[in-house]
């Protein structure tokens, strides 16, 4: 006698559903206590919205709001892209070139490697054009993009409160600067769950590039912090195992591999007919998916299968780790049902020769960036699917050398697909690109409309930690409605 | 339909805590509170920022006052007409609030508390913890103790009866894993199943405690709280040496250190009289949090950083405080302020630290090594005296030194001559002025780069080299060489010269020669054309001159009208590192050198000087520079030599680590919003929660001292007073053995915190705890040793009906073992597990790459060999941005904050580990020769043997019906295909023994990676 752990169906087999299987015949206290403190207990929480009628397989149930987006694909341009030029048009600061910078901007102001030193303007390396029918401003380093203008929406008037790197990813990807609080892709998963059992629902991909330092990005960035460890990004690498301990051990084929997962599934039933304890059950479904991911994750990476005129667009061969690879790996994630896609592209330091260093970076994601898009429209995913290309702070106004300085008072970013108006520039920094003046966006209020977007409101996803509530959105945010179509 | 009604009736169990009957009182601290905390207080509660309406709940005066509820009459109270009004006008919390309405059986509860008299009671954890009698039970027999007393009464009272004791295999397993975090193995099970008496079950627990394992896993526990790392955790997330703490901790719990000296040692060790070496070891705690490195970090946001975050997590350690809040604000729930905050955090600002930087480390010399340091310093000063007495005979042999001197330094003017400056312009904008020294100084603007041109102006012929001293000033950092941290990188040195009239040209430099060089910045860097390289000295660790030669390829002929150009570039990525002072001589020696005369220029023009009008400093200095030079004192200057440089290697080799030092306390602020930028805020000095001290006294200052040190807080924080620390452990170690806290808020003793299940027990513990002398294995053996431990952790079905989340611990609990222990599991199975204890962390199998996102620098994992691949996990490499994967899947945390209760997450990341992480299978793969060389002969009994090691229980029938035609199908398969059974064997570096068949023993590592995988394997019971 032998169980088949390996489901001949694809009908739902997610662990969760596994345990409230069980639970009809009997709760046990470590089930019922994770249960509780997660999905039921915030639902009661929460309350239920009467009306709201789709169902998500997540806490928000139901949808607080109508979902425009099912999915998310984050660009993170890491290192700090400038705005000055990539998508803020500064002429005035271009006629201020080699001028001192006006103290009435600087004074007071939080400053990082330039701490000290003389502050003089420094004009955009690169000329802006006009592009699509809705004429955006966007630098001349990025054709590709521009090629897409109508359809990505520009923010110009973004801020954020952390100066270097580290603390500005975390505060970034996590609504605050303190360690240990869950990433947007956690709490996305954990409001709305996974759309699919062969894949984690939060994948993490990353490319490194020629032109800047490549800073460092901490696994924080990824982490559930507080929320349950399975709503943790998993990376997705392009050397080695895609995802870590995927690969079977050597010397052991997939058949074999198959008796040792179907052997221990089956002794585990056997005990749990002894002992019930439904962390049997879900234990013996964790060990299907992780038999499904060895498929699922070289069927994934596989790209031999797509067409040249794809592979052309994205100006890729396969998965070589390029960004324009993992771009199409994105797609494939997003075919897949992943619900949050996160691409790091590491070469956005300029502290100098930012003429050069920015063009060639530029050009690492241009294409891709413009694939992508081109892509999700094609296959008519892009209407559901919403990106956010941006970084963790923009640069300074101020020259470093021939190079900028990190600059966290107004930068620039783009969204794009689900329920974004495209073609439309919102917000703008003041004439010299240093202070968000107009239509201002903190993180909290971009992470507060793209949860909109999704079909949560950002002030009902909750999570109960050290007796407090806590949100992706700490305690601000503002949905930014102009920015949805 | 059962489910949800089930939660619901659970919920209310949770969020209000159990009220069985009517009749019984309700507490507003234990029951209204958590409702008012968590619904209303956002708006009417103590943080006077938010409130609306003018009112609080919090304090019952101001309710009354506010005609918020009339005692003794809740139907005309008008917080009931509120929260069950249907007017959206009336209705509380309001719509906008997105609070969810209270529930029918929130507000049976407030009407029930209001009818009772509305009366308010002090939050359960600020009080003190007394020994309640002990309840009166039905059942006398059951309890073996105080907390079986406490266990079984509210059992009684459900009209329920405790689990049956489980059996002794069980027990074995569950005492094993709870004490020392390993398996028991079948022999251990034999003997415990063999003793008969009484006693056997204490035997076994004096036994386990006795382990030094027993220090090993309570370290496991404790290192998650103190967020111990082997990295520093912000940015780069370099490496810092800490072991010296960790093993701390594994000593402390195997000497049984009392729980307050533990306490107070990590918090203030460093300040006792006399502080030990193990003290200030201790005194690592308060380095242990993240730090950074990073190129552009503002000192002063870190600092402020740095100080939240030691108060968040102390508060948490000990407090069980969730003080975090207060960075900001007052609290919103709990009595704490945001001056308590600041106040709090001024205990620890004489911590010395670099806001920015590499964090200094502290040799710590073994006893040996600290031995021979001492009788090395003794003969040293002996030595130093002797070379520092100044004696006739020395007199004498240095007058004839000094005319000698004299008469070749008349002969030989070679010597460097220090030029004064005709000209010296800065291009980054700060000023260069030239001093009476003829050293020229930098001032004014401090630009993050600079380049000087200085024109030296000369008469003299045949110049062949120039000689760049660099000079230390009181008013640079650090006091040292430059205005930045004091070190300065002179990317480029070039010389140009014009003879009277004649054009500038350049001057070739044939070669470089400085004093010192920092490593890899040598002054070589200095002349090779390259603007990113450059020479530099560690001026901003050690402030001291330094000089560098440049000899010229040909010698300048040189003549009346001298020009020499000197261009010197500062053009590094380190902003500020420009030289702050600096000299230039030039020479007509044929072989510049840095010590041309072998006199340095100060001795040179004393020696010149007429003896008769030196004075006495002049005097002083030359004598002290003929000791340090005169052949009578030569050997003793040797032996000198030689002793420092012993001590130096000594203290080189030994283990260092991260303590506190204190230095005079940085000035504390209030921040308003937690904004760093913002000075505005009252000054604070330090002082414990205000609202405590109606509790436990407030420290006074010991005499002669103006104001509190960390170790009076760590005295205060471990007062007998104190409400809280005695608490707030006791119930986390209840947790380690029964898989709950009796507050399941091991993190927050707050409002918003979970009202115990057994207050008394608790308080109980507690009281008992600290009048014990704070003696953690006792209070260990007290929880072990009781019948509510031994029960089983089955359950029948009526128990779960009825108490489905064991508030009234009817039953044992089952729960999966820690990360690092589901390692020690499988390598002690298999045999491989190192015993050792203690030392640096070691690195076991991690997967290449899994650090590529690492920077500055970019390091990969360089596996150990030998016994260090089979440590146990505790000793594994905590690096915080990149923890070791194996460790994470099971919930290890990264130790960036605070831990004290891990998650316990059953995901596919699991599965992949213990199936194909090299170290599993090399496990599978080392119990599979145990099997086939001790299992004995035939395969049943092999079964056998593998399966009593893994779960200390023999296979049942159905269980061989499964395994027995797994391991023939496998065997024939390897039998058919060698090569895989090799592929298979080869994983890890242990190797097999050559005389076993190898298809058998990958047949058998199959069995053994089946068993290895087991849920039962990993599962506590």
């Amino acid at each position: 006698m032998s169980y088949s752990v390996i489901p001949t169906s694809t009908s739902t087999s997610f662990p969760r559903r596994a345990f409230l299987s069980r639970t009809a015949s009997g709760i046990g206290a470590t089930a019922l206590a994770a249960m509780l403190s997660e999905a039921m207990s915030q639902r009661l929480l929460l309350g239920a919205d009467a009306g709201a009628a789709a169902q998500s397989r997540g806490v928000v149930n139901p949808f607080h709001l109508a979902p425009k987006a099912k999915r998310v694909i984050i660009l993170t341009m890491a290192g700090g892209p400038s705005h000055l030029e990539t998508f803020d048009y500064k002429p005035k600061l271009a006629e201020m070139n080699g001028k001192p910078m006006p103290e009435s901007f600087t004074k007071g102001q939080p400053i990082a490697q330039l701490q000290g030193a003389k502050l003089n303007c420094f004009g955009p390396q690169h000329p802006f054009k006009k592009f699509g029918q809705s004429g955006q401003h966007i630098s001349e380093i990025f054709p590709k993009i521009g090629e897409v203008a109508d359809d990505i929406c520009i923010v110009n008037s973004l801020r954020t409160t952390a100066i270097n790197h580290d603390p500005a990813h975390t505060y970034f990807n996590t609504g605050t600067t303190i360690s240990g609080r869950p990433a947007f892709g956690s709490w996305l998963n954990y409001g709305l769950g996974a759309e699919t059992d062969n894949l984690p629902g939060f994948v993490v991909l990353s490319s490194t590039g020629k032109f800047g330092q490549a800073q460092p990005i901490a696994s924080r960035q990824w982490h559930s912090g507080f929320l349950p460890s399975r709503y943790q990004g998993v990376e997705l690498r392009s050397k080695g195992d895609p995802v870590l301990y995927v690969n079977h051990p050597p010397g052991v084929s997939r058949d074999q591999q198959k008796d040792v997962v179907e052997s221990a599934a089956t002794l585990n039933r056997l005990e749990n007919e002894a002992v019930d304890d439904p962390e049997i059950a879900t234990r013996i479904a964790q060990y299907e998916l992780a038999f499904k991911m060895q498929t699922s994750v070289p069927d994934l990476m596989d790209v031999s299968a797509e067409p040249q005129n794809v592979l052309d667009l994205y100006g890729t061969k396969g998965s070589d780790g390029t960004f324009a690879a993992n771009c199409l790996l994105a797609r494939r994630l997003a075919e897949r049902g992943v619900r949050f896609i996160q691409l790091y592209h590491r070469d956005w330091d300029h502290h100098g020769s930012i003429k050069e260093h920015v063009a060639g970076t530029a050009k690492e994601v241009d294409q891709g960036c413009h694939a992508l898009i081109t892509d999700l429209k094609n296959r008519d995913m892009l209407k559901d699917t919403l990106i956010l290309w941006h970084g963790e702070f923009g640069r300074t106004p101020m020259a470093q050398g021939n190079g900028r300085d990190h600059h966290i008072k107004g930068f620039s970013c783009w969204l794009c697909g689900g329920g974004i108006n495209g073609g439309q520039t919102w917000g703008a920094t003041d004439d010299l690109g240093y202070n968000a003046v107009e239509k201002i966006v903190e993180i909290n209020d971009l992470h507060a409309t793209m949860l909109q977007l999704l079909g949560i409101d950002h002030e009902r996803l909750i999570y109960r930690y050290q007796g407090r509530d806590f949100r992706l959105t700490d305690v601000a945010g503002k949905v930014v409605k102009e920015l949805l179509a | 339909m059962r489910l949800f009604s089930c939660l619901l009736i659970l919920a209310g169990l949770i969020f209000a805590g159990p009220v069985s009957a009517a009749e019984k009182k309700i507490s507003f601290s234990r029951h209204i509170k958590p409702i008012l905390a968590g619904k209303c207080y956002t708006c009417h509660g103590p943080d006077e920022a938010e409130r609306k309406g003018e009112f609080r709940l919090d304090v019952r005066e101001v309710a009354l006052e506010k005609k918020v509820f009339k005692p003794g009459n809740a139907k005309e109270s008008e917080i009931i007409l509120r929260v069950t009004s249907t007017d959206p006008e009336m209705k509380m919390p309001p719509a906008t609030s997105k609070k969810p309405a209270l529930t029918e059986h929130e507000i049976d509860l407030i009407r029930k508390w209001i009818d009772q008299g509305a009366e308010y009671d002090q939050h359960w954890s600020y009080l003190k913890p007394l020994r309640a009698p002990l309840p009166q039970v039905k059942d006398a027999t059951w309890s073996a103790g105080e907390i079986d007393r406490f266990i079984l009464a509210p059992i009684e009272d459900a009209g329920q009866r405790p689990s049956p004791e489980a059996d002794k295999r069980t027990l074995l397993r569950r005492l094993s894993f709870d004490l020392t975090g390993l398996p028991p193995t079948p022999q251990e099970l034999a003997d415990f199943e063999a003793d008969n008496s009484p006693q056997a079950y204490e035997r076994l627990v004096d036994r386990l405690l006795s382990q030094p394992q027993y220090g090993e896993r309570m370290a496991i526990y404790w290192l998650d709280v103190v967020r111990y790392a082997d990295s520093a955790g912000y940015h780069s997330d370099n490496h810092r040496d800490v072991a010296a703490f960790r093993d701390y901790v594994i000593s402390a719990f195997n000497q049984n250190k009392p729980f307050d000296l533990f306490t107070q040692e990590q918090l203030a060790g460093d300040l006792f009289p006399n502080a030990t070496t193990e003290q200030r070891i201790a005194s690592g705690y308060n380095k242990l949090l993240q730090t950074t490195e990073e190129g552009g970090a503002q000192p002063k946001e870190y600092t402020a950083k740095y100080a939240a975050d030691r108060v968040r997590n102390t508060a948490v350690i000990w407090l069980a405080g969730t003080m975090g809040c207060c960075e900001c604000h007052n609290h919103k729930f709990d009595p704490y302020t945001q001056k308590d905050f600041y106040s709090f955090a001024a205990f620890f600002a004489d911590v010395t630290e670099k806001a920015v930087g590499r964090q200094d480390q502290t040799k710590i010399p073994t006893a040996e090594q600290e031995k021979r340091i001492a009788a090395i310093d003794a003969e040293l000063a002996t030595l130093k005296s002797r070379i520092e007495t100044q004696t006739p005979e020395l007199d004498a042999a240095q007058a004839k030194w000094e005319a000698a001197a004299k008469e070749s330094l008349a002969k030989n003017d070679s010597a460097w001559t220090p030029i004064k400056p005709e000209k010296a312009e800065s291009q980054g904008g700060s000023k260069l002025e030239t001093k009476d020294d003829l050293s020229v100084i930098s001032t004014g603007e401090n630009p993050a780069q600079d380049n000087y041109t200085v024109t030296l102006s000369t008469d003299k012929e045949k110049l062949t080299g120039i000689r760049l001293e660099t000079l230390t000033d009181e008013s640079f950092g650090n006091k040292s060489l430059s205005r930045g941290n004091g070190n300065f990188v002179l990317t480029g040195f070039e010389v140009q010269a014009a003879s009277l009239g004649g054009d500038v040209k350049p001057v070739k430099l044939s070669a470089a020669e400085a004093d010192f060089s920092q490593p890899t910045f040598p002054i070589a860097n200095a002349i090779d054309d390259k603007t990113n390289t450059g020479w530099a000295v560690s001026g901003h660790e050690k402030a001291a001159n330094h000089a560098a030669v440049f000899p010229f390829a040909e010698p300048i002929s040189g003549g009346p009208g001298t020009k020499i150009v000197v261009k010197m570039q500062h053009q590094s990525t380190f902003a500020q590192h420009n030289i702050g002072r600096f000299r230039l001589s030039l020479t007509t020696a044929a072989k510049p050198s840095l010590s041309e005369t072998g006199l340095p220029a100060d001795i040179i023009e004393i020696v010149k000087s007429d003896a008769a009008g030196r004075n006495d400093a002049q005097k002083q200095k030359l004598a002290a520079y003929y000791r340090g030079i005169s052949p009578e004192l030569a050997s003793a200057r040797e032996q000198l030599t030689k002793l420092e440089a012993e001590k130096k290697a000594i203290n080189d080799a030994a283990p260092q680590t991260l303590v506190s030092m204190a230095a005079a306390p940085r000035t504390m602020r209030i921040l308003p919003r937690g904004n760093w930028l913002d000075d505005s805020g009252q000054e604070v000095t330090a002082a414990v929660p205000e609202f405590l001290t109606s509790v436990v006294a407030a420290p006074k200052p010991a005499e002669n001292q103006q104001r509190l040190t960390r170790l009076d807080f760590a005295r205060w924080m471990t007062s007998r007073d104190n409400p809280l620390t005695a608490r707030v452990f006791v119930n986390r170690l209840w947790k380690l053995t029964f898989g709950r806290g009796i507050s399941r808020s091991l993190e927050d003793f707050g409002t918003q915190g979970q009202f115990p299940t057994h207050p008394e027990l608790l308080d109980w513990l507690a009281a008992d705890f600290m009048e014990s002398g704070w003696d953690v294995k006792r209070l260990l053996k007290l929880m072990v040793m009781s019948k509510a431990y031994r029960q089983s952790s089955l359950v029948s079905k009526e128990l779960l009906e009825k108490d489905p989340m064991n508030d009234l611990f009817a039953r044992q609990d089952r729960f999966r073992l820690d990360a690092e222990m589901v390692r020690d599991n499988a390598l002690a199975l298999s045999g491989l597990l190192s015993k050792k204890i203690g030392g640096p962390s070691v690195k076991p199998y991690q997967p290449a790459g899994y650090w590529q996102y690492l920077n500055f620098p970019t390091r990969e994992w360089m596996n150990d060999h030998g016994d260090d691949l089979y440590r146990r996990g505790l000793y594994t490499y905590w690096q915080r941005t990149f923890l070791n994967p194996s460790l994470l899947a099971f919930d290890a945390p990264s130790r960036e904050e605070c831990t004290v209760n891990r998650p316990r997450s059953n995901t596919p990341q699991q599965a992949l580990v213990l199936l194909n992480d090299p170290t599993y299978v090399e496990a599978a793969k080392a119990l599979a020769v145990r099997t086939v060389k001790d299992g004995g002969g035939d395969t049943s009994k092999r079964l056998e043997f593998a399966f009593r090691e893994v779960l200390t229980r023999s296979p049942r029938e159905n269980e061989l019906k499964v395994l027995l035609p797994l391991y023939e199908k496998h065997l024939q398969q390897y039998k058919a295909d060698p090569a895989s059974a090799d592929k298979l064997l080869a994983v890890g570096e242990s190797k097999t023994p050559a005389d076993l068949d190898k298809a058998e023993l990958a047949a058998w590592t199959s069995i053994a990676r089946v068993l290895l995988n087991l849920h039962e394997t990993i599962t506590r019971n």
